[in-house]
């Protein structure tokens, strides 16, 4: 008994040094943010900056609290260690000016905090004037975009023009939510029948992942959205496109076209027929007998109950995301799933496997029926 | 007649004598058994609660990962957090109110001590029924925090919602006697001569306690029974399409759920508050300030609970306020934490495993309130709210403080309730593979929140760069885990051994400490005179060394409650209430009518038992 006891010390005594290792260990496993595309320490809007400036400052003087107070700490753990026939130390019950002086200190530092925060608070709170806006609707578990001005509607990658203030405007159709694009601003909840606002101003382009972050029921892992930041004219050039993705007629020949809108829109009395045929095979993407039969299977297997494939004013609370664009989108199943031809045909084929409890149920899509669908869904840009 | 004082000495004697046996347990009024059922229970689903984190570590420790599904992640997300605070930290906490109150203030008993037991079978029974849920596979699975409307019929249509509304509810019934209980006891049974000034901390601390849940849990209570009106009886408090507003239900929580968190972390400051001096071998330093400031710890803790919503978005007015009085929090903390390093400070210090946990308390429980600051700031906590940022967090205050203490304050009394010590060198692995195990799984979860991992998620993509960082923490859960199969062992080996600890092992300074090990059911031959805050080491230093080695009387003469099964049987009355609610679709109303009849038949055979055995004139005076 009493060598296991003194086998114990010794590990005891040796368990520090593991310590010590494992916290080298963490520090070399690498904190620098730049591995983390969603991080929230490298913001890439005025917005953003905000929070993260006052972040800076509270986490500094955070960082040299702990030192000094760690520090002074682990100094009377060695200074003051005794031994068990030490005589008594002298029976000290308390100092009225130290400790008027370490209520002062922590409140003045509190102080430094607060003027920077309360500044922040305001400025979040003031949205711009002359900002975009775009509507934010929040469902389980997928993300609806709609631009009021331009009256165009997208799901799950958010277009946003690079240099131009956005205000977003967030509400939701079941649950609670939580909006949240790290990288251009901290959250905003996302509530039924009450409206919640954020803003900000991109500085940069690209594609830039952000994630619900309100437990929102069993899919709230996998409610994530992107945003797509482009330059102005893009931008422009994108709502222009989106605008003419508007209903289509409803008997069409199997064979039409995806672009058929495109000539829908632009196909006046007046224009000139050759230059409307000849835009039609230039927009056209290239068409088969799978995208004609996929075209069928999305009307008769009961896909528009939930979906619909315009942009341009798109109706409202559907259940199932806006696919009028699905095919240029990097992500599927809200965000998080690559959108190649595999996965698109297995998430049309087994929603229920790639992403249980999702609202589209499993509807007995063959394989083939699936590489249909998925040529019809890949051909709508 | 002097035959007749023996044979009464002997009648007592053997009405003291140690009772044993199952029905003993069930029927005990004891506040010392009630806090060691209080302890086992807790302990058991600590492990429990344990158990399910390291499951869900494990399927967080790879990205889009399927070792357990959602559905099942989602409840064990959901079950831990409310195991942890309702099941293990507050009873934990409940133990040492149990067993130490009484003793520290020089009483025999609480205030009620049949009450005491009916709060222990509630509490037991609360915790059953949640856990119960299990066994349907349909565990809550709405988070610890149940937030409306995920909580409707419409959005949660199975019975989860309502395992969880109704345990609650019990829990809460079981918390609020108990507060009465110890209050009642606090305020009325000091010995003479004990001065509120004069309480342990410890006791100070617990008052304080008290007082939260006195004023935080009708609160939840409410909140609990508008959902449950919700959910059963087609009102619309919380649902907007019927004019409700889920936005109400976020206000009462956290008007519940802040002032929670001190009701978690009181206590905790209590026990380091007793074993700092000790182990010091000094008094508490500003005695005074550490009492202020744990009661304006409480009493802003009551104005601060929409600092967990500044992402809903309340306006420039509301974030203002709610975070300077977060930030003014901070302040009474920081004379906490200075106050014990001024303890500590010219001191001589004695390293015992207690200390250890102590020292350990401080210094995770500092990282705790730093972040906490950090995240007062509105404008950074709208990035850091709802990311493993504050999971971070709130483990260093709740794990790294509450569940620190805890465990130093059982490796300090042990010896005063079981008798035996716990094996010095196995507490020193269990505190250093704790810390390790600790910082390993929490604080990489500051950097992984920070660069945007949400909570409650079952999964994440590899492409977002969380893997290795979870692998990490991962690996420190199950160090975590080795740690208390470390305890879990010690505490095995020391039941082993023979009863031997001394009365006073570690030179305290308070009356728990001047009786035997464990102490007779009376606890105190002679009640305590009280002229000083540390009264053991003042007597200890009139008389120029250790006090010999008590030992306890026969309890002649002292009149102690009787046992009773009535607050079992009114336990389960009350159980069987929510139980009938659950099952209203199904049964209709004649659960809880059998329920309501079975809790009034108990509390009427409580109020008409005798509960104290004849009072028998002393055969020698002085009690």
């Amino acid at each position: 008994m009493r060598l296991r006891t003194a086998a114990a010390r010794r590990f005891a005594g040796a368990l520090p040094s593991l310590g010590v290792l494992a916290v080298l260990a963490l520090a070399l496993a690498g904190c620098s943010p730049e591995r983390y595309p969603q991080t929230a320490l490298l913001p890439l809007s005025d917005f953003a900056r905000i929070g993260d400036d006052v972040q800076d400052v509270t986490f500094y003087w955070a960082l040299g609290v702990f030192i000094l107070v760690e520090g002074a700490l682990v100094y009377s753990i060695f200074r003051f260690r005794g031994r068990p026939d030490d005589p008594e130390p002298s029976q000290i019950h308390g100092n009225t000016t130290i400790e008027i002086i370490w209520t002062l200190i922590p409140a003045l530092i509190l102080a430094a905090i607060a003027v920077p925060t309360v500044k922040g608070i305001f400025e979040t709170n003031q949205t711009p004037p002359n900002s975009m806006k775009i509507e934010v609707i929040g469902h389980q578990w997928w993300w609806e975009f709609r631009y009021p001005d331009a009256g165009v509607t997208t799901a799950n990658e958010m277009f946003i023009p690079q240099g131009k203030t956005v205000e977003v405007i967030i509400s939701s159709a079941d649950v609670v939510h939580s909006f949240w694009p790290p990288r251009f601003a901290g959250k905003r909840d996302v509530f039924p029948g009450r409206e919640t606002r954020l803003w900000w101003k991109a500085d940069s382009t690209g594609l830039f992942p952000g994630q619900c972050a309100e437990y929102c029921g069993i899919q709230h892992a996998r409610m994530a959205f992107h945003v797509r930041s482009v330059s102005t004219s893009d931008f422009d050039a994108w709502i222009e496109h989106m605008k003419t993705l508007g209903p289509k007629p409803a008997a069409k020949p199997a064979a039409a076209p995806a672009g058929d809108s495109l000539k829908t829109a632009s196909a006046g009395a007046t224009a000139p027929p050759g230059t409307a045929q000849q835009k039609d095979t230039a927009a056209a993407p290239p068409q088969g007998p799978e995208y004609a039969a996929g075209e069928k299977l999305f009307m008769t297997k009961g896909c528009l109950g939930c979906h619909s494939l315009q942009a341009a004013n798109a109706p409202k609370g559907l259940i199932g995301p806006n696919l009028a664009t699905v095919g240029a989108r990097s992500y599927i199943a809200a965000g998080w799933l690559a959108n190649t031809d595999e996965n698109l045909e297995r998430w049309i084929r087994e929603p229920q496997a790639v992403k249980k409890g999702v609202l589209m149920p499993n509807l007995g899509v063959t394989a083939d029926e699936a590489k249909a669908l998925r040529a019809y869904l890949r051909a709508h840009k | 007649m002097a035959t007749t004082a023996i044979d009464q000495h002997h009648a007592h004697a053997a009405a003291h004598a140690e009772k044993t046996g199952l029905w003993s347990w069930l029927t005990t009024v004891d506040h010392k058994r009630i806090g060691i059922l209080y302890g086992a229970t807790a302990f058991f689903f600590f492990l429990l609660g344990g158990l399910e984190a390291l499951i869900i570590r494990i399927q967080l420790s790879r990205a889009d990962n399927n070792f357990i599904d959602p559905d099942t992640y989602n409840q064990l997300f959901t079950m831990h957090g409310t195991t942890m605070i309702f099941l293990a930290i507050m009873p934990l906490s409940a133990m040492f109110f149990n067993y130490m109150i009484p003793l520290m203030i020089g009483a025999r008993d609480v205030a009620f001590p049949r009450l005491n037991a009916f709060s222990y079978w509630v509490f037991l029974l609360g915790g059953l029924l949640l856990n119960a849920s299990f066994l349907f596979g349909a565990a809550p699975d709405t988070g610890w925090y149940g937030y409306a409307n995920l909580t409707s019929r419409q959005f949660s249509p199975g019975p989860n919602a309502d395992f969880w509304n109704m345990g609650l509810q019990i829990l809460g019934v079981a918390s609020l006697a108990a507060a009465v209980n110890f209050f009642v006891t606090i305020v009325n049974m000091r010995a003479p001569g004990m001065t509120m000034m004069r309480m342990p901390m410890f006791v100070w601390m617990s008052f304080i306690t008290q007082i939260l849940l006195l004023l935080a849990f009708p609160v939840i209570a409410v909140a609990l029974i508008l959902l449950m009106f919700d959910r059963f009886f087609g009102t619309h408090f919380f649902i907007p399409a019927g004019g409700g507003d889920p936005l109400l239900w976020q206000h009462f929580f956290w008007i519940f759920g802040h002032p929670e968190v001190y009701i978690l972390i009181l206590p905790a400051f209590g026990i380091v508050s007793e074993v700092l001096p000790v182990f010091s071998r000094k008094p508490l330093f500003g005695y005074a300030a550490m009492v202020f400031s744990g009661v304006f710890i409480a009493f802003l803790g009551f104005g601060v609970w929409s600092h967990h919503m500044f992402t809903t978005g309340m306006g420039p007015i509301a974030d203002t306020f709610f975070s300077l009085t977060t930030m003014l929090i901070a302040i009474p903390t920081g004379v906490k934490i200075f106050n014990w390093m001024g303890t500590m400070w010219f001191g001589s210090l004695q390293f015992k495993t207690p200390m250890y946990f102590a020292v350990g308390f401080i210094a995770m429980f500092i990282i705790g309130g730093l972040s906490g600051v950090m995240h007062s700031s509105p404008p950074a906590d709208l990035q850091q709210n709802d990311t493993y940022f504050i999971v971070a967090h709130f483990h260093y205050v709740l794990f790294g403080g509450s569940i620190f203490s805890i465990v130093g304050g059982a490796y300090y009394w042990w010896p005063k309730m079981f008798g035996r010590m716990l094996d010095e060198g196995l507490g020193k692995v269990h505190f250093w593979l704790m810390l390790i195990g600790f910082n390993l799984t929490f604080f990489p979860m500051h950097i992984v929140g920070l660069n945007g991992m949400p909570r409650r998620t079952y999964t994440y993509p590899k492409e977002l760069g969380f893997e290795l960082l979870n692998q990490i923490q991962t690996a420190g859960s199950f160090v975590l885990g080795l740690a208390f199969l470390v305890f879990l062992w010690n505490v095995i080996r020391t039941s082993r051994r023979p009863r031997n600890a001394p009365a006073d092992p570690w030179n305290g300074a308070t009356l728990e400490w001047s009786i035997p090990s464990p102490p007779p059911e009376w606890n105190f031959d002679t009640l305590p005179k009280v002229s000083g805050r540390d009264p053991l080491w003042d007597e200890k230093r009139a008389r120029g060394g250790q006090m010999p080695e008590p030992r306890a009387g026969t309890g002649a003469g002292i009149h102690m409650p009787n046992p009773s099964y009535w607050p079992l049987v009114t336990a389960f009355g009350v159980a069987a209430i929510f139980v009938g609610i659950m099952m209203l679709p199904k049964w209709g109303p004649w659960g809880i009518i059998v329920a309501v009849a079975l809790l009034f038949f108990g509390l009427y055979s409580w109020l008409f038992e005798k509960g104290y055995s004849e009072f028998t004139t002393p055969s020698h005076g002085g009690h």
